[in-house]
C-alpha cells in the first residue's frame, strides 16, 4: 500500500491563522487564561501545542504551562499490534490539580487517540476540566468524543489519511489529503 | 557357509588392510583369500566399497540390567550394540545390585544367553556393592566369567583399596578398569571447569580431578606390578601422565570415548542434558590431543562409555540430570570421520575397536584370521543417516548426535558366524 | 527497533540495541512510579505468573509490582525448592501454567539454564529472573540504567565489580550488558571466587581491590554469600572485610564522583562498609526503585505480539 497525495488542505499561512484562531478561541472560551495549561499529545501535538502557547503570550503576555503526554501506554489496541510501540515520557512538571487543561492534537479521527489522552491526564491529577484542540476533525468518530477546537472540519473517506506536516518534526508546514492505493 | 566378497578387509593382527574374500563356516573363519570362488552352497554377501573388519568390541557399556531396565535391559542394549556394528561388549557392574558376586555375574550371563543379541562380557566390582570399603570376591568372579574388575561410575577413593585391588587381582590376571575421578575435586560440578563453565554459570570438574588419580592408579599399578586400564580417558594430562608411564613400562592401557574424541565443552552451550556426562566434555585442546594419542597408541582402546537414561531422568534442568550419553550406535559414524579427515588411520581406528579391548579383556577376539570365532563387522563408509529416537535400539534417547547428519554406518554384523544386523535391520526375533 | 524475542533469558543473548530499547523503555515506566496514581492500564488482560525457585522476596515483590503497576494479573508461585524432595518436573509444572493461560512467566530457579529449559517447552514468554550462577538480566538492565541515568552514558565508563565474581548472576549479566554498552569493565576479589575465562569475556581481572577501583566511574559490589566462607572459599569474613570490602579508603581511590551499587541485601561491614552504603556516591536504594521500573518494561515489551511458535 502507498499514500499517493490527493490534494493541500493547508498551506503554511492557513496554519498559521488556525492556530492564531485557536488561541483567541481558547482564551475566548476561558475568559482569560487563568489556571489554563496545554498539553500536546506526542507527536504533532507537542509543535502545536508549543506555537498555541506562543501565540497566547503575544496575546496575553503569559506564558500558560505547557506540558507533553504520551499516550502508549493506554491505547486499546496493544493486545492487536504485532510489536509494543515504543513508549516516551510523558513530561508534565506541574500539577494539573483544579487545572483546565487543554489537550492539543494534529487530527481528531475514531476518537481513540483522545480517550486514551483523557485517561492518561485524569491518572496524573483531576483538573477543573478538559478541553480538546484539534488542528483538523476529519471524523469517522468511533466513540462519544467532540473537539471544543477545530482548526479546520474535514470530511473524509475512510481510504484516505490527513497528513499534518509540521516545520519542527517533518521540516515544512502544511496539511495534504492522501489517498491509500493498493 | 557364508561369503564377505570384495570387502576392503582391515585386520591389523594379520596386518591385512586390503581387498579379501572371508569364508565363514560353522561360526568360524574358514578362509581368508584374494578371491574365493562362489560355490551353491554359499550364502554371499557383496561387501564391494565396504570395511570388513574384525567384530567390533566396546569394552565399556552400561547395560543397566538388573535393576535399572527402565533405561536399558540386556536385550535392547545388545540390539544397539549389534546396530552400532558391535559384537561384543563388556558390561559395567553399577547394576542394581552392583555385580559383586558370582551369582549375580551368572545372572547376567544368562539373561545374555537368553535375551542376548551379541556376546555380553561381564565386568564385576572391585569392592562390596562399589562401596570402596571391602574387596569384592574379586577371585570367585574371575573363576565364573568376569572379564575385569572395575566400580565404574564411582572412583575408589581410597588409595589402599585401590592397592589391594590391584595386587589381588593380579592373581587372576584380572585387569583393574579405573574410573579416576578425585571426589573432592569434582565435587558437584556438572562440566569441565573453565571459561565455558564460567559462561553457563555451571559448577565445574577440573582438569586435575581426573589427574590426580590417573597419576596414583600409575603408581600404584607401578609399585603392585598389575596392569590397570584406565577408563574415558579426557584429559591432556591425564594422556601425559600415561605417556610416561608406558615409557617406563608400567603396564598401564586406556580408553577414549568416541564423544570426547568428537565433541567440546563448547557442545554443552544449550544447556543440553544429553552433554552431560562424566568425565565432562573437554576444551578443544584436549579434543585433539586425544585424537592425536589415539593416532599415536598411547590410547589403546575406543569405547563408548554407553550410558542409557530415561527421558524423563534427562528432560530436567541440566544440574539435576544424570551423567551419561548412548553411544553403541553413533560410535562408528563419528571414528570414521576422524578416518576421513585424516587424524586417524582406519587401521588404526579397527584396532582401537577390536583387537586392542579383545586383548586387554583376555576374551579371545578381535581378529579375522583363520579359526577364530566368526565375529565380523561391516561398514559402509558412504552411508549417511540423521538418526532420531525412533532409529535408535538402545531405550536410552539421550544422544547429542541425534538430529545431525553423520557418515559411515555398519551394515553387517556377525556374531559367531550369525547374522544379526543387515542392511540397518536387526536379524533377530 | 522492535523487540521480537519470545523470552528475555540474559543478556549475553542480545544486541546494544535491545539493551538501549529496555533502558529507553525503563524512563517513562519511572515516571508511573514516581506519580500518585501508580497504574496504566497497558496490560489489562495479560497475566504474568512469578515461578520462584528460590526464596527472594526483593525480586519477586519488584516483578509483582511491576505487573500491577501495568495493570498485568500477577500471581506467584513458590515452589519447593528441595532438590533432594523431588516433586513435579519443572517442565510439567511449566506446561500446566501455560495451559492456564499465563502470558509471561517469571523464572527464578537455582538451576543455570532453567529459563531456557522452561522458554522450549512453553508458549508463554520466559523473564529470567535469576538463574543458577548464570544470568540475572533484569538486575543487569537496573544497575545500567541506573548507571545511565546518573551518568548520561555507559559507553567509555570503567565499571568494577568486586567481590564472588564464580557464584554471581549478577556479575555476569553486568558483564555482558555493560561491555555491550562500551564501558569497560573491571572484577576484583579473592582469587578462590574468581571464575576462569574471564578475560574472554572482555573482563580485566584484578588482585588487588585497590587497583581494580582505582579511577573507576562505578563500583557495584557483589553480595558475599556467607555459605562461601564456611566452605574454606575465603578464611574468615573478618578477613574478607579487611581485604576485600568496600569502606571509605577505598572509595576514595575511584573518581571523586562515582557510584556505588549493590544488588542487595548487603551484609554490611563485610562487602561494605556502612558509610559507604549509605554515603552521598551510594545510589542503592535508587536501584530498587530502577528495579520496578525496568521489570516494567521488560513486561511491556515482553507482552507485546510477534509471539513465536514453540515445537511440541
Amino acid at each position: 500500500m502507498t499514500l499517493v497525495e490527493k490534494n493541500q488542505i493547508m498551506d503554511a499561512d492557513a496554519l498559521r491563522r488556525v492556530v492564531t484562531r485557536i488561541a483567541h478561541e481558547i482564551i475566548e472560551k476561558n475568559q482569560g487564561i487563568a489556571d489554563v495549561v496545554l498539553i500536546g499529545i506526542r507527536r504533532r501535538g507537542v509543535p502545536l501545542a508549543e506555537r498555541l502557547q506562543a501565540k497566547i503570550k503575544e496575546i496575553e503576555g503569559v506564558d500558560v504551562p505547557l506540558g507533553v503526554l504520551d499516550i502508549t501506554l493506554y491505547r486499546d489496541d496493544l493486545t492487536t499490534l504485532a510489536y509494543q510501540p515504543v513508549v516516551h515520557r510523558t513530561e508534565v512538571p506541574f500539577s494539573i490539580q483544579g487545572k483546565k487543561v487543554i489537550l492539543v492534537d494534529d487530527v481528531l479521527y475514531t476518537g481513540r487517540t483522545a480517550r486514551a489522552a483523557l485517561d492518561a491526564v485524569i491518572d496524573i491529577g483531576r483538573p477543573k476540566v478538559i478541553q480538546l484542540a484539534v488542528l483538523v476533525d476529519r471524523g469517522h468518530r468511533e466513540l462519544p468524543i467532540r473537539a471544543d477546537y477545530v482548526g479546520k472540519n474535514l470530511p473524509t473517506s475512510s481510504k484516505e489519511v490527513v497528513s499534518v506536516r509540521l516545520l519542527e518534526i517533518d521540516q515544512e508546514d502544511r496539511v495534504i489529503l492522501n489517498e491509500k492505493v493498493e | 557357509m557364508f561369503l564377505v566378497k570384495n570387502g576392503l578387509v582391515v585386520d591389523p593382527v594379520q596386518g591385512i588392510n586390503a581387498k579379501r574374500d572371508i569364508l565363514i563356516k560353522d561360526g568360524l573363519i574358514a578362509a581368508v583369500e584374494v578371491n574365493i570362488a562362489v560355490s551353491g552352497d554359499m550364502q554371499v554377501y557383496d561387501a564391494a566399497g565396504k570395511i570388513v573388519t574384525p567384530g567390533l568390541v566396546d569394552m565399556h557399556v552400561h547395560l543397566r540390567e538388573p535393576g535399572l531396565e527402565a533405561k536399558e535391559t540386556i536385550a535392547s542394549g545388545t540390539r544397539a550394540a549389534a546396530l552400532g556394528g558391535f559384537t561384543s561388549v563388556a558390561c559395567m557392574p553399577n547394576t542394581k545390585p552392583v555385580l559383586d558376586s558370582k551369582a549375580m555375574l551368572e545372572t547376567v550371563k544368562a539373561v545374555a544367553a537368553r535375551e542376548g543379541v551379541v556376546n555380553v562380557f561381564p565386568i564385576g566390582a572391585i569392592t562390596k556393592g562399589s562401596a570402596g570399603l571391602e574387596l569384592a570376591e574379586i577371585g570367585d568372579m574371575a573363576l565364573n566369567g568376569a572379564v575385569a574388575i572395575s566400580d565404574d561410575g564411582k572412583p575408589v577413593g581410597n588409595a589402599e583399596m585401590m592397592r589391594l585391588a590391584l595386587e589381588y587381582a593380579k592373581m587372576f590376571n584380572l585387569p583393574v578398569i579405573a574410573h579416576c575421578e578425585e571426589s573432592s575435586l569434582s565435587a558437584d560440578g556438572v562440566m569441565h571447569f573453565g571459561p565455558i563453565s564460567s559462561e553457563l554459570g555451571l559448577r565445574g570438574i577440573p582438569a586435575a580431578a581426573e589427574e590426580i588419580m590417573v597419576a596414583r592408579d600409575i603408581i600404584l599399578a607401578e609399585a603392585a606390578g598389575s596392569p590397570v586400564h584406565i577408563a574415558h580417558v579426557s584429559t591432556k594430562g591425564s594422556l601425559e601422565l600415561i605417556r610416561a608411564a608406558k615409557a617406563r613400562g608400567i603396564k598401564v592401557t586406556c580408553e577414549v570415548t568416541p564423544h570426547h574424541l568428537s565433541l567440546s565443552d563448547a557442545a554443552v552451550r544449550g544447556y543440553s542434558t544429553a552433554t552431560k556426562v562424566n568425565p565432562p566434555l573437554r576444551p578443544m585442546q584436549d579434543v585433539m590431543a586425544l585424537r592425536a594419542a589415539l593416532a599415536e597408541g598411547i590410547i589403546d582402546c575406543i569405547a563408548t562409555d554407553h550410558a542409557p537414561h530415561t527421558s524423563e531422568e534427562k528432560a530436567v534442568e541440566f544440574n539435576y540430570a544424570p551423567f551419561g550419553l548412548v553411544g553403541l550406535e553413533t560410535a562408528v559414524p563419528l571414528i570414521l570421520a576422524l578416518v576421513r579427515s585424516g587424524e586417524l588411520e582406519l587401521s588404526r581406528a579397527v584396532e582401537a575397536m577390536s583387537y586392542n579391548p579383545a586383548r586387554i579383556l583376555g576374551i579371545g577376539r578381535g581378529s579375522l584370521a583363520v579359526g577364530m570365532v566368526a565375529d565380523l563387522s561391516v561398514l559402509d563408509p558412504d552411508l549417511r543417516l540423521t538418526l532420531t529416537e525412533q532409529d535408535l535400539a538402545s531405550q536410552g534417547k539421550n544422544s547429542p548426535f541425534l538430529g545431525v547428519e553423520l557418515q559411515g554406518f555398519a551394515v553387517l554384523t556377525l556374531v559367531n558366524g550369525k547374522i544379526v544386523m543387515q542392511d540397518r535391520k536387526l536379524a533377530v526375533s | 527497533m522492535k523487540w521480537t524475542r519470545k523470552d528475555l533469558l540474559g543478556l549475553q543473548d542480545l544486541s546494544s540495541d535491545e539493551i538501549n530499547l529496555i533502558l529507553d523503555q525503563t524512563a517513562p515506566m519511572k515516571d508511573i512510579i514516581q506519580r500518585d496514581i501508580k497504574k496504566v492500564p497497558t496490560l489489562r488482560g495479560k497475566s504474568v505468573i512469578n515461578l520462584f525457585y528460590e526464596p527472594s522476596t526483593r525480586t519477586r515483590t519488584s516483578f509483582e509490582l511491576a505487573g500491577k503497576y501495568l495493570s498485568a494479573d500477577t500471581s506467584s508461585l513458590a515452589v519447593s525448592t528441595s532438590s533432594v524432595v523431588k516433586g513435579e518436573s519443572l517442565i510439567d509444572t511449566g506446561k500446566t501454567i501455560d495451559v492456564m493461560g499465563a502470558d509471561i512467566v517469571v523464572i527464578r530457579h537455582q538451576a543455570s539454564g532453567a529459563p531456557l529449559l522452561l522458554s522450549q517447552n512453553i508458549k508463554a514468554s520466559v523473564v529470567n529472573a535469576g538463574d543458577g550462577f548464570h544470568e540475572h538480566p533484569t538486575q543487569g538492565l537496573l544497575d545500567m540504567f541506573t548507571i545511565r541515568e546518573k551518568k548520561g552514558t555507559i559507553q567509555g565508563l570503567t565499571v568494577t565489580i568486586l567481590g564472588d565474581v564464580l557464584h554471581s548472576r549478577v556479575a555476569r549479566s553486568n558483564i555482558w550488558g555493560l561491555t555491550k554498552l562500551g564501558a569497560k569493565v573491571r572484577v576484583a576479589g579473592p582469587s578462590t571466587l574468581m571464575p576462569p575465562g574471564l578475560a574472554e569475556m572482555g573482563v580485566e581481572v584484578f588482585n588487588r581491590i585497590e587497583d581494580a577501583v582505582a579511577g573507576a566511574d562505578v563500583v557495584n559490589v557483589l553480595r558475599i554469600q556467607l555459605e562461601r566462607q564456611q566452605k574454606g572459599l575465603f578464611p574468615t569474613l573478618r578477613e574478607y572485610a579487611r581485604l576485600f570490602g568496600l569502606n571509605q579508603a577505598r572509595l576514595a581511590l575511584a573518581q571523586p564522583d562515582a557510584l556505588v551499587l549493590h544488588p542487595g541485601p548487603m551484609n554490611r561491614g563485610v562487602e561494605i562498609s556502612p558509610e559507604v552504603a549509605d554515603g552521598p556516591q551510594s545510589v542503592i536504594t535508587e536501584q530498587v526503585t530502577n528495579g520496578v521500573a525496568v521489570r516494567m518494561a521488560v513486561l511491556y515489551l515482553m507482552a507485546g505480539g510477534g509471539l513465536v511458535d514453540v515445537p511440541r
